[in-house]
């Protein structure tokens, strides 16, 4: 990814901040231009997450995303937030204490990094509440 | 819309094929197409092709150009050709033009192509493109790749219906006996539960033979109108339905991570288009890239109840001689998953065994038969229906 690409999500990256529509109620992550529910009738606006949920499903994965290969086996969740949405996101314990429907709260983390001389990706992980 | 009908197949060997190029394959896939249809290149109308990433794995883009020029259709005939992506539901979206292109008058014959040259990059490079068809800014980046995203399917089905690694890997053991029927076939050997649960873990729970390979094939139809397929061909196999749906790009926005909401609605939508239901489908090639994928295609496209794929298919009903075929061909898994050639590929095993000309995988009677082809983790999906009656 390149660093534009990468750097104008920052606020969202790293401070779980999505979007609001004020129109329907309902909160989204990642963050939306238009609400998928009130499409043209929707007002989003931007929301920032407490970062509290509970796992849906979750993997190990032990072949890993170019970039990641470090860090496997890594815990790979989707993470439903108490606001409502659901993200992907990863979840920093041990393997055997992954558990569906298992509460986590946000953290801000490393998550990857292109080369030892590229581009170093922070962002939001998730540890056991 | 008129009635359109199939009266060429054709499909190059899947496999790592080294010797090959790209332009290799699919005009060997388009030669047999059109030699077994026995259509002149002149009656061409246009040409749509399916492909994913010619740009990450052969780095050419521009591939309807390449393709008509290098079939011979773009020097003098000047054929239309229009490249076609949905990630890995690129051929059955091109067959799905095609066929529209023919239902609305505007074309009369028409061929339908997929192809996918994914070896001639290192298996890094091959995976980040797959990569491609997830949400790359919202789960790529957060370490998402296409086995942990169908991980993520199969341990929440697991978890809610008591599905088994014994009863995924049967669908494995099940594609690879079907492949070794299938001369086009990649692997065409037997495997057992215990090779699956014995290989390599990917993704948790999913094993390497869980999941399909990194192919190179083409595979093509030429499609007609109803009306003039007879001048062609005694067998003509006649289009019922062609639908398609879409559904979020990413996983983690569907109300459940188990349905394939565009499979479901797709599905729905092919039934209601051919009047019919699942008990009038003889057999079917459901998009397996994954064991999950196929035990989810079949309760997704009605044939068993949610949560009951995985026991069916332990049960031998998903096998040929079962209750309903699944993937004669061999499916992804073993035939291989050159990703935009798949799609027209399972039109043709459709076509064979339609035709009564798939050799020890033929389904006895066979009068109809559904095709069905995603994209990514489900954000696009296209079926087909296909039968030996008009």
């Amino acid at each position: 990814m390149t660093v534009a690409r990468f750097w104008r999500k920052i606020p969202n990256r790293y401070n779980l901040i999505g979007t609001h529509c004020t129109t329907c109620g309902k909160h989204y992550f990642p963050p939306r231009t238009m609400c998928p529910t009130c499409r043209r009738d929707g007002k989003m606006e931007a929301h920032k997450f407490q970062g509290k949920g509970e796992v849906v499903t979750y993997t190990v994965i032990h072949t890993a995303a170019k970039g990641y290969e470090m860090q496997a086996p890594y815990n790979l969740a989707i993470i439903k937030l108490d606001e409502g949405p659901s993200l992907t996101g990863q979840v920093v314990c041990g393997q055997e204490e992954m558990e569906i429907g298992m509460r986590v709260r946000s953290v801000f983390r490393k998550l990857g990094e292109e080369s030892e001389k590229g581009m170093i990706y922070y962002g939001t992980k998730f540890v056991p509440e | 819309m008129r009635d359109v009908a199939i009266i060429g197949i054709g499909c190059t060997k899947f496999g790592e094929l080294w010797d090959r190029s790209f332009r290799d394959l699919f005009v060997e896939a388009g030669v047999s197409a059109i030699e077994d249809s026995g259509i002149q290149g002149e009656e061409i109308d246009s040409l749509y092709v399916g492909n994913m990433s010619g740009g990450r794995f052969v780095e050419q883009e521009h591939i309807g150009s390449l393709i008509a020029d290098y079939a011979g259709l773009a020097s003098t005939l000047n054929v239309p050709a229009t490249r076609v992506e949905a990630a890995c539901a690129s051929g059955g979206l091109a067959l799905r033009q095609a066929i529209l292109s023919v239902a609305s008058g505007y074309d009369n014959v028409v061929v339908a192509a997929g192809a996918e040259k994914m070896t001639d990059v290192g298996m890094d490079t091959a995976t980040d493109a797959l990569a491609a068809a997830a949400d790359r800014e919202w789960e790529g980046i957060m370490g998402a790749t296409f086995p942990g995203l169908y991980a993520m399917i199969a341990k929440l089905h697991m978890h809610k219906y008591g599905t088994t690694s014994e009863q995924l890997a049967a669908a494995s053991v099940k594609n690879h006996h079907n492949g070794t029927m299938n001369p086009i076939a990649q692997f065409r050997n037997e495997i057992t539960i215990d090779t699956v649960l014995n290989s390599n873990m990917v993704a948790d729970p999913l094993h390497m033979f869980d999941c399909s390979p990194i192919s190179d094939g083409a595979s093509a139809v030429v499609v007609v109108a109803a009306d003039i397929a007879k001048k062609y061909t005694d067998t003509p196999v006649y289009v019922k339905a062609t639908t398609q749906a879409s559904a979020t790009i990413s996983l983690h926005d569907r109300a459940d991570i188990t349905t394939l909401d565009a499979s479901v609605v797709a599905g729905q939508r092919a039934y209601k288009m051919a009047g019919m239901t699942p008990d009038d489908i003889d057999m079917v090639e459901v998009h397996d890239c994954f064991t999950i994928a196929e035990i989810c295609a079949i309760e997704d496209l009605g044939f068993f109840k949610k949560g009951d794929g995985g026991r069916a298919t332990e049960a031998g009903e998903t096998a040929i001689g079962g209750r309903i075929p699944v993937n004669t061909s061999g499916g992804l898994k073993a035939c291989g998953h050159p990703v935009g050639a798949t799609g027209i590929k399972q039109a043709v095993e459709i076509t064979e065994q339609l035709r009564g000309t798939a050799g020890k995988r033929q389904i006895d009677g066979a009068q109809v038969g559904m095709t069905h082809n995603v994209g990514g983790s489900g954000g696009t999906a296209v079926v087909h229906i296909f039968s030996r009656n008009r």
